[in-house]
């Protein structure tokens, strides 16, 4: 242990652990040097294990303590400089050419909020968060893949922030006011009746209060999508950033969950998370194998009875069509309404011939186009309708 | 004691734990913090706590949640047709009605209330709490870190003994890091071959050593097979009786008789389609 005693060597451990995204603190810390003095803490194995009890707090870091643990006791000295919580030059270079568009520049005043996350956009929510169309007309009827400039992009970012919040609206509204239902709620009855003396007169009642949708975005970033995935990138982090109850993924011939990163308001660190993420954007595409493994690892955990299944990818998919139609029919069983967006149905003369595209069809509520704002913005009556 | 000690008592229960999952139970016990406990179905996370009950004699008391899983529910309730009898009987003014109707009496004590006003630790097992909604959580959280229960008409209610809190989850939500931060964690694997080998010689004590060793390899060649469902403990221990109970000593023998008992550990349609007899005898001899 170091000269600073082992508290001091344990805080650092725990700061080691929320560097790679661990969300503990203080009571924590705590909480491991009473369980280290809980047990015989000079044998290095029984420390770990008890330590890991302590801090590891999900699966995710379950499975990653162990690395972790070695990296900082065995490897200390140099691990240490990494506590300093700057920018790190490497990241910022990293950062995939793709997010230019809607992050803002990563010079010195990087650290400042991103833009399309404050201010204007939080003005827009009270109530004119739908006048989409008269406000950007022109550049709802272009297609998304025409929006080269900045300018543009970071318009179409904004417009499809406000959609997100569009949606988020008109789900949130759904709950309503329990003034009556299909059951007595005798708790109160009972309290009323004291009233009375004892006769119960006005009978309360009660109803389950509705819970808004769930949505789950799956985007794809392969070679073919690379022209539109600017502006889903930005579809997804508008969605995310403002609703809770949505999840999103990337996958190319991949998957990977980036809800956490898109969350990140500190737009460095999300687009260091992103960068390592990002690596295989524009590559192959592989459907069926990456909805396989949504199925197989987060399906369970991210899906339940009232969540909506949003793919956002054109199907050309380079592996058998057949198992894209099995992971499809898995998915349409867990989720109550899987809706696919593909950029191309808004083509004139396309017709949805491509081998995965038919596979996925008979499994698909929904077959929407997505090639400009203006259809995208048309989610919203879809989504009423569930 | 230190957690091998536990390790090994837990053994003469029937329980084979992991070091890791040792190490979280005694912890538990030791710190007083609740523990929560992930994993796939089957692993062994439930019997987890009927095993620590056992092995300190303690009650083991048990909240299933399931969606719609309120405090009335969970907490207490008030006993309402008493209560209603009750204010019909009586001749006295409002306020000492009041006073009586919400008196202890007329509490209803559901588990969670039941296991705080023990005199001696129980142990609490909240069994699948990702099957509870988010709005169950916070209701818990109270007690899991204070131990302790408001009732408006009556106050709080502290814990005589500090029950030994299990919480158990399947993962088919994301819990509340404030649920989290408060519990200590550790995540359950399947068992090992040698973990599992033990666990059914000390569950089924009569059974012959060569087909325990082909069950329980043949079981852990199936986990890795792409199964909708993947065979348990309880499973694994199900197909053992029933190939004890058939008489069959070695799974080569008669693969019409164990085909027919693989319905013990392929729970659904897909799952006994995707191993046909072919793919058995396939697992059978390499497990052998």
């Amino acid at each position: 242990m170091s000269r600073n005693g082992p508290e001091a060597a344990l805080a650092g451990f725990v700061a080691h652990l929320r560097l790679n995204g661990a969300r503990i603190g203080p009571q924590e810390t705590q909480g491991a040097l009473a369980a280290l003095a809980a047990i015989d803490a000079a044998d290095p194995v029984t420390a770990r294990l008890a330590l890991k009890s302590v801090l590891a707090c999900d699966r995710r870091q379950w499975e990653r303590f162990d690395e972790l643990f070695e990296a900082y006791w065995l490897a200390r000295g140099r691990r240490r400089e990494r506590l300093e919580p700057r920018p790190s030059p490497h990241v910022t270079s990293a950062r995939p050419a793709l997010w230019d568009g809607h992050l803002p520049p990563d010079d010195g005043s990087a650290g400042a909020p991103s833009t399309p996350e404050d201010g204007a956009g939080d003005a827009a929510a009270d109530g004119e968060g739908r006048l989409i169309a008269t406000t950007a007309d022109n550049l709802m009827r272009t297609d998304l893949r025409l929006l080269t400039t900045p300018e543009q992009l970071a318009e179409a970012a904004e417009v499809a922030e406000r959609l997100a919040r569009a949606l988020q609206d008109r789900v949130s509204r759904r709950r309503r006011a329990a003034l009556s239902g299909p059951q007595p709620d005798l708790r109160r009855t009972i309290r009323r009746s004291l009233a009375s003396g004892g006769e119960p007169f006005d009978l309360m009642m009660r109803r389950r209060v509705e819970r808004p949708l769930r949505v789950i975005a799956l985007v794809d970033v392969s070679g073919s999508m690379k022209l539109y995935a600017h502006v889903f990138l930005a579809f997804l982090k508008g969605l995310i950033g403002r609703w809770t109850q949505a999840e999103g993924y990337l996958f190319h011939t991949k998957l990977m969950r980036v809800t956490e990163a898109l969350r990140d308001r500190d737009s460095l660190r999300a687009i260091g998370r992103l960068s390592l993420m990002a690596e295989g954007f524009a590559g192959g595409t592989k459907i069926g194998g990456a909805l396989r493994q949504f199925n197989d690892r987060h399906a369970k955990t991210a899906l339940n009875g009232r969540s909506v299944v949003i793919i956002l990818s054109d199907g050309y998919d380079t592996e058998a069509p057949e198992r894209l139609g099995a992971e499809m029919k898995r998915l349409r069983k867990r989720a109550r309404r899987v809706v696919w967006l593909n950029p191309l149905l808004g083509w004139r003369d396309y017709a949805p011939i491509a081998a995965g595209m038919t596979a996925a069809l008979p499994h698909v509520d929904a077959f929407l186009a997505a090639n400009t704002l203006e259809r995208l913005a048309a989610l919203e009556a879809e989504f009423a309708r569930i | 004691m230190s957690f091998r000690d536990l390790q090994s008592r837990l053994a003469d229960t029937g329980y084979v734990a992991s070091d890791g999952l040792a190490m979280a139970l005694h912890l538990a016990i030791s710190l007083g913090r609740p523990l929560l406990l992930e994993g796939e179905a089957g692993v062994g996370k439930t019997a987890v706590a009927q095993a620590l009950a056992e092995l300190q004699a303690a009650r083991l008391i048990r909240l299933q949640c399931y969606e719609g899983l309120d405090a009335a529910a969970s907490i207490y309730e008030w006993n309402y047709q008493r209560q209603l009898l009750a204010i019909r009987a009586s001749d006295q003014a409002g306020a000492a009605v009041e006073e009586q109707i919400f008196s202890e009496k007329y509490l209803l004590k559901r588990p969670l209330l039941e296991a705080i006003t023990q005199n001696e630790p129980p142990v609490l097992l909240i069994d699948e709490i990702d099957r509870a909604d988010e709005a169950f959580e916070a209701f818990l959280l109270e007690i899991l870190a204070d131990f302790q229960v408001s009732i408006p008409e009556l106050g709080t209610i502290a814990a005589i003994a500090r029950p030994v809190v299990v919480l158990t989850s399947n993962g088919t939500r994301e819990l509340s890091d404030a649920l989290r931060r408060r519990c200590l964690f550790s995540y359950v694997e399947y068992p090992s071959l040698e973990q599992e080998l033990t666990i059914l010689r000390r569950r089924l004590p009569g059974i012959a050593e060569h087909l325990a060793g082909q069950v329980v390899g043949a079981v852990q060649l199936l986990r890795r097979e792409d199964l909708e469902k993947k065979p348990g403990v309880a499973e694994t221990l199900d197909w053992a009786a029933a190939l004890m109970g058939l008489d069959v000593a070695d799974l080569g023998d008669d693969p019409a008789t164990v085909q027919a008992t693989l319905v013990c550990v392929l729970k659904t349609q897909a799952d006994q389609a995707a191993v046909p007899p072919e793919v058995a005898a396939r697992l059978i001899g390499s497990a052998a």
